[in-house]
């Protein structure tokens, strides 16, 4: 068979053209299934979509706080970046009221709710803007528990998710973490991040998995009411309940899973 | 034709050696990111997009702008543009290349990119705009080459191009919505969350882009036998002088939104930006040189016994063009961040390494402009009449 040159080429180029379809039509379907779709472990906890209700009431002292954020700094490899505040990373922290609920604040508040700590973190919201607009699902919700979940390894760092997270939840690695961690506390079961990808809270699935209690949860000594908030009977639907309770910003429509009470 | 850009005089070779220049030290700082991090920008977690996102976001509106020629001259025939409108689709090539360029160096990991390609998202807008600009990028290049290649040859251009050119026109406008839209519905930020954005994207980067292209077409004639036409300039400059009145105009209707319905959230950024809020002003200064440079641009522009004086026309040109570089490739994207959604101030201004980078990409553009025009420029001394007849070579 002979062939000129023109020829070879045109028939290379629509054979890689072909080729490139083919890939990622296979790869279409591969999106498709899940990250773990692996079945869970029998002492797993299980639930619709997962909440938490924060009961201010609970936290008196400077060190219920920290008991909490530290848990979850520990558990994570959280590294703890003092040197320049605008690399800052957190999962877990405190903002007072004014800065936790912006725009609600009255004139004549008592200066003591207005300063009053108030634990944050990811809301894992129902209808999160984050995963709306990631160009590569490297943050998604689990269709399972409605866990806002992060993929640190497909991250591409471009900040999408933080300019659309209406609360601060979203921190970015400006530089390598590993050296902010401290290497006594260092969990070695859970994977520590590199440069360049965003992180936050992803409701302790690790620890759910093997039946455990989020870290924050387990640590604040009731202060934290963890449950299935689709179970009518499961403790934050209990609380919810019987007492007012209240979401950051609700107007936006992302539909928080992080209940306050006072 | 690439043949073109590899003989030159020594000024060309001059120009391409400086800019080759620039773009090694900004290589070299890249480096530097690429090993350290992001941390080595001024950038923040509050404030996570910095002075590379602004200036993608000012160029995709640069690059649309190509079709404020494009859209005259196939679509209504205007034939004085028939010189100019190669030189505004070689201006998207570059600018679309100077786009994915700051995309890339904004990336916290640049190396996987091609995620983006491996897990389609079509609902997030990034995705989009990555396709859309791909799209245009490949839709000038085509369109570019081909009728310069036809004008070389002094032969109509073939047929098959038609349908390029007309996707192409409207093409245009969506890179730039798509751009507007990665800031348009985000919950929580206000100073973009408006539905006015698109619009006001458009309006001005149909005032930058055609400045540019007219100081372009002033250089090109200044330093070679290539005359774009006095009468093409002077539309242009009318086109200019429309699109940024608009443009004032809509950020005139963002300030009438924000302070007359006082809700706070909306007034926020505009405070910080042109007064400073809390006592942080970083950004006032360089905000109302925009502000100036607009408002001396407009005057220049408005009144047609200056327009025409083409002097006084480059000068509101630059003052167009650095107005809004400001505005655009700065400020708004800054003041989204500033407040942030918990109400907390923290400034950004660009480091060195970053400004040295940002600088390289725009040399990468220029290069690769000042190539693609040599070309056309090359061709275009060599055929001396347009396809009109008419000439478009200098006379000594």
């Amino acid at each position: 068979m002979s062939m000129n040159r023109r020829e070879f080429l045109k028939i290379a180029g629509i054979s890689t053209i072909l080729g490139l379809g083919g890939v990622s039509a296979v790869h279409g379907l591969r999106n498709r299934v899940e990250a773990s779709q692996i079945s869970p472990a029998p002492k797993a906890l299980k639930a619709k979509r997962w909440a938490m209700v924060v009961d201010m009431s609970k936290f008196k002292k400077e060190e219920d706080y920290q008991r909490c954020i530290d848990a979850c700094h520990q558990v994570h490899n959280v590294p703890n970046i003092t040197d320049n505040p605008k690399h800052e990373i957190k999962w877990l922290w405190k903002e007072t009221y004014e800065h936790a609920f912006p725009g609600t604040e009255d004139e004549y508040l008592s200066e003591e709710i207005k300063h009053l700590p108030f634990l944050v973190l990811c809301n894992h919201c129902d209808n999160p803007s984050c995963v709306r607009v990631c160009p590569t699902k490297a943050t998604f919700k689990r269709k399972s528990d409605g866990i806002v979940m992060m993929d640190m390894h497909r991250c591409i760092g471009c900040r999408f998710c933080m300019a659309a997270c209406p609360y601060g939840a979203r921190s970015f690695n400006y530089k390598d973490p590993i050296p902010f961690i401290n290497e006594a506390k260092k969990n070695l079961e859970f994977p520590t991040r590199t440069k360049g990808v965003v992180e936050k809270c992803t409701l302790c699935y690790e620890r759910l998995a093997t039946g455990l209690q989020p870290a924050c949860v387990e640590a604040s000594k009731g202060a934290l009411i963890f449950g299935d908030i689709e179970d009518p009977n499961s403790g934050v639907r209990k609380v919810l309940g019987a007492r007012y309770s209240f979401r950051r910003r609700p107007e936006l429509g992302t539909r928080p899973s992080v209940y306050y009470i006072i | 034709m690439l043949e073109l850009a590899i003989k030159g005089s020594r000024r060309y070779w001059g120009l391409v050696i400086f800019l080759l220049a620039i773009i090694g030290v900004g290589f070299i700082s890249y480096l530097y990111q690429f090993r350290i991090g992001l941390g080595i920008t001024g950038m923040s977690r509050d404030v996570s997009w910095g002075i590379y996102i602004g200036q993608f976001t000012f160029l995709v509106g640069v690059a649309a702008a190509a079709v404020m020629v494009v859209l005259p001259y196939y679509l209504h025939n205007y034939k004085k543009y028939g010189k100019i409108a190669v030189l505004a689709e070689f201006l998207a090539v570059p600018s679309v290349i100077m786009c994915m360029l700051f995309i890339f160096v904004d990336m916290g990991q640049p190396l996987r990119v091609l995620n983006v390609l491996l897990h389609p998202t079509p609902n997030s807008v990034m995705f989009f705009d990555m396709v859309v600009l791909a799209g245009y990028l490949f839709l000038n290049i085509l369109v570019g080459w081909t009728i310069l290649g036809a004008e070389r040859k002094e032969a109509p251009p073939p047929k098959w191009i038609k349908p390029f050119i007309y996707i192409a026109i409207a093409w245009a406008p969506s890179i730039h919505i798509v751009t507007a839209f990665l800031y348009a519905g985000l919950p929580g930020r206000h100073f973009w969350l408006t539905a006015i954005m698109a619009a006001r994207f458009l309006a001005s980067a149909f005032a930058a882009g055609p400045a540019l292209i007219i100081i372009l077409c002033l250089i090109v004639r200044r330093f070679t036998k290539f005359d774009p036409g006095k009468e093409a300039i002077q539309t242009l400059g009318k086109t200019i002088t429309y699109t940024m009145i608009l443009n004032v105009l809509f950020l005139g209707f963002e300030f009438f939104t924000a302070f007359y319905s006082q809700i706070p959230g909306h007034m926020h950024s505009f405070v910080y930006l042109y007064t400073g809020l809390h006592g942080y002003s970083q950004l006032v200064p360089i905000m109302w040189l925009s502000s100036i440079l607009a408002v001396v641009a407009l005057f220049l522009l408005i009144f047609p016994q200056f327009r025409k004086n083409e002097s006084l026309l480059a000068i509101a040109c630059m003052a167009t063009f650095f107005s809004l570089w400001i505005d655009k490739g700065f400020g708004l994207v800054v003041g989204g961040f500033v407040p942030s959604p918990l109400e907390k101030i923290t400034e950004y201004w660009p480091t060195l390494p970053e400004t040295l980078i940002t600088l390289a990409v725009w040399a990468i553009g220029f290069l690769v402009l000042t190539i693609l025009y040599k070309i056309a420029v090359s061709v275009k001394e060599e055929v001396v009449f347009d396809k009109y007849g008419e000439k478009q070579v200098q006379t000594e």
